[in-house]
């Protein structure tokens, strides 16, 4: 499955990226620039191949691990795209982490106690979460918790005054790697608040997710053998019921995994966060195709291992489930 | 006569839904002794089921609640025990299995993994030690491949594999009381004969009493000591299975017997009752047999026959057996055995 998709997924961003109106070569050289100047830069980058000799190009470089070389900044993207990429993974990964650790145990506790106060409060915060525009929530922590009561800052990776060594990019790791806890600590104050605005969304759908799911469970004939063995609640719910619960709970985070890693734009703009949204974003108003193509392609890519992932601990989870 | 382990006295169980109340068990009163088979019959809606999730406070509530009636177990009032106590006893002293052995267990863990969890819920044990426990348990209900089949999952076993995990899980803690709601409903009839035996030599091994709920005088035929008919919500026989069958007094438990297909009666309409059972309703008047009883008259629609005793642990609620009675239990008092 993962390289049929995968071929799929060229052939889509380089037909879309193709059909954008604009002609990059115009977009290089400028307003003021001659026919004959645009038609030799064309020439120069194949451009005026017909699509499919550009299309088997393109594919027969991507195999050799070649993503082709950025039309704006002229550099090498495989080796230009891995920060912006492990920016956004370790922000994707906090805000899951937040999304599903809240989620999944509102939604738990919900179901147990339903029509409890609790049961409520939990679901009417779900329901704000999956409601409120994520700039508005970016823009109201950065005014409470850095503004008004400083206690975290507001935009950045880093203390750019005081910069990690990079070896992974992802500064955590870095920082931890090179046994360097202070400069750890203050990168993971620096994720906390877009960790937030990114996972709330998540956080919401899988918490309602979770709760319906676990209602349904709760009701099942194995659940009333378990109660009559005589177990506790905690066994009931959090072993037996949550087990079962947690498959379509599961295909939730999978999907919503792979929407933050693609559609984080909005939080990495509201929080000056240097990742492939960005990377792309800037890409397209400078018709830089190459960088467009791939970054789309690298996304597709980790959401479709993300999926894989989830298909795999299925199979875990599952006895009954083969592949 | 031998010690009794559940005494049942006037339990009602009501569910309060939007369409208002229903007393699903009205004023139930029913006994079982030690190493005794009790029957509980009736049809679908007569309030069997409930009446042994009440015994285990399994009643889901809300919607559900005991509203009054005692529920004696080894001398305790299992109505008044708190849950964590009622932990304590479920699937300890009162276990149970349930009607859908495909369904009763969970598919997402081991036959060994349930059943270890039910040894150490309540026995202090290693898990090495309680999965040599399991192994034995399965050999002891008739599995074979014991030491493999603790490492499968139920979607691995047949049906009637899986009801004897059940029961194994059942005993594990070699409970007092096994209650069986329609244990073998969803069995082909060669596993129920299988399940039916098992059942009766755990009782005769064990000296373990069972509560069997059921709709099928055929196994209640095959088992039971003493039998139980409910109808809508209310016990309205009671006697040895040899009395029910052979001398059945109510006109329900003789419309059920009537029902029997009979091998020697060939080319025959098989008789059913007219009607089906009415909807528990709070404040009914009259027997709630009468509209689909064909002995009724004018009495049976004005008052609810009580339950006459008419001799030894033999009950009836009719009023045609108002000249047998020895003594009258009224409505609302417990039956006074005699």
């Amino acid at each position: 499955m993962l390289i049929p998709v995968l071929f799929g997924m060229t052939l889509i961003t380089f037909s879309i990226v193709h059909l954008i109106p604009g002609n990059p070569a115009q977009v290089i050289l400028g307003e003021t620039a001659t026919q004959e100047a645009i038609n030799n830069l064309e020439e120069n980058m194949g451009l005026n191949k017909p699509y499919f000799v550009q299309y088997g190009i393109y594919i027969q470089d991507l195999l050799q691990g070649d993503l082709g070389t950025s039309l704006r900044s002229k550099t090498d993207i495989a080796q230009e795209i891995w920060p912006y990429i492990a920016a956004t993974l370790e922000l994707t990964f906090f805000a899951m982490i937040f999304a599903v650790f809240v989620g999944t145990n509102a939604g738990i506790i919900s179901a147990w106690k339903q029509n409890s106060l609790f049961d409520y409060v939990a679901m009417l915060i779900a329901l704000v979460g999956v409601s409120m525009p994520i700039f508005w929530l970016g823009l109201m922590e950065q005014w409470v918790f850095s503004q008004e009561l400083g206690w975290l800052p507001a935009t950045g990776r880093e203390n750019s005054r005081d910069p990690i060594e990079p070896i992974t990019y992802f500064y955590v790791l870095d920082a931890l790697l090179q046994l360097d806890f202070s400069r750890a600590i203050t990168v993971l104050k620096h994720l906390i608040l877009p960790s937030i605005a990114l996972g709330t969304i998540p956080m919401a759908i899988i918490a309602r997710m979770t709760r319906s799911s676990m209602l349904e469970v709760m009701k099942s004939d194995y659940i009333r053998t378990v109660e009559a063995k005589g177990a506790g609640q905690f066994i009931i719910v959090y072993k037996h019921a949550l087990k079962n619960a947690v498959i379509p709970v599961l295909t939730v985070i999978g999907l919503q995994t792979g929407v933050l890693l693609g559609g984080a734009i909005l939080t990495e703009t509201i929080f000056g966060w240097p990742g492939i949204g960005r990377y792309v974003f800037d890409a397209i108003s400078f018709r830089d195709y190459p960088v467009i193509q791939s970054g789309i392609l690298v996304v597709a890519f980790f959401f479709v291992i993300i999926n894989l992932i989830v298909d795999l601990l299925y199979t875990y989870i599952d006895p009954r489930i083969k592949y | 006569m031998s010690k009794r382990v559940l005494d049942i006295n006037e339990l009602h169980t009501h569910f309060f839904t939007d369409k208002g109340e229903i007393p699903a068990v009205d004023g139930v009163s029913l006994n079982v002794s030690e190493g005794e088979i009790v029957g509980v019959v009736g049809e679908s809606g007569s309030g069997k089921s409930v009446t042994s999730l009440s015994v285990m406070q399994l009643i889901p509530n809300p919607p559900g609640k005991i509203v009054s009636g005692e529920i004696m177990f080894k001398g305790r009032d299992l109505v008044q025990t708190s849950l964590k106590q009622m932990k304590k006893i479920r699937g300890n002293e009162i276990a149970m299995i349930f009607q859908e052995p495909m369904t009763s267990l969970n598919p997402l863990f081991t036959i060994g993994n349930q059943l270890i969890e039910a040894i150490r819920i309540h026995n202090k044990m290693g898990k090495g030690e309680a999965r040599q426990k399991a192994v034995e348990l399965l050999e002891q209900v008739g599995i074979p491949r014991a030491n493999d089949i603790v490492d499968e999952y139920p979607h691995q076993l047949s049906g009637g594999m899986r009801q004897r995990v059940m029961i194994a899980m059942a005993m594990s803690c070699r409970p007092d009381l096994l209650i069986a709601d329609e244990p073998t409903t969803a069995l082909d009839v060669t596993i129920q004969a299988q399940i039916l035996d098992l059942m009766r030599q755990l009782n005769r091994d064990l000296n373990m009493a069972i509560l069997l709920i059921t709709h099928d005088l055929g196994v209640i035929a095959e088992i039971c000591d003493r039998v139980v008919v409910m109808y809508a919500g209310q016990v309205v026989e009671e006697g040895t299975t040899r009395e029910i069958l052979k001398d059945p007094q109510q006109p329900y438990t003789k419309g059920l017997i009537r029902s029997l297909p009979d091998m020697k009666a060939k080319n025959q309409k098989l008789y059913s009752i007219p009607g089906t059972v009415p909807k528990p309703k709070v404040d009914m008047v009259g027997c709630r047999f009468a509209p689909r009883c064909e002995y009724a008259f004018d009495r049976c629609f004005a008052e609810s026959p009580p339950l006459y005793h008419i001799g030894d642990n033999r009950t009836s609620r009719c009023f045609l057996n108002e000249r047998d009675q020895r003594e009258v239990a009224s409505h609302d008092e417990t039956v006074i055995k005699g």
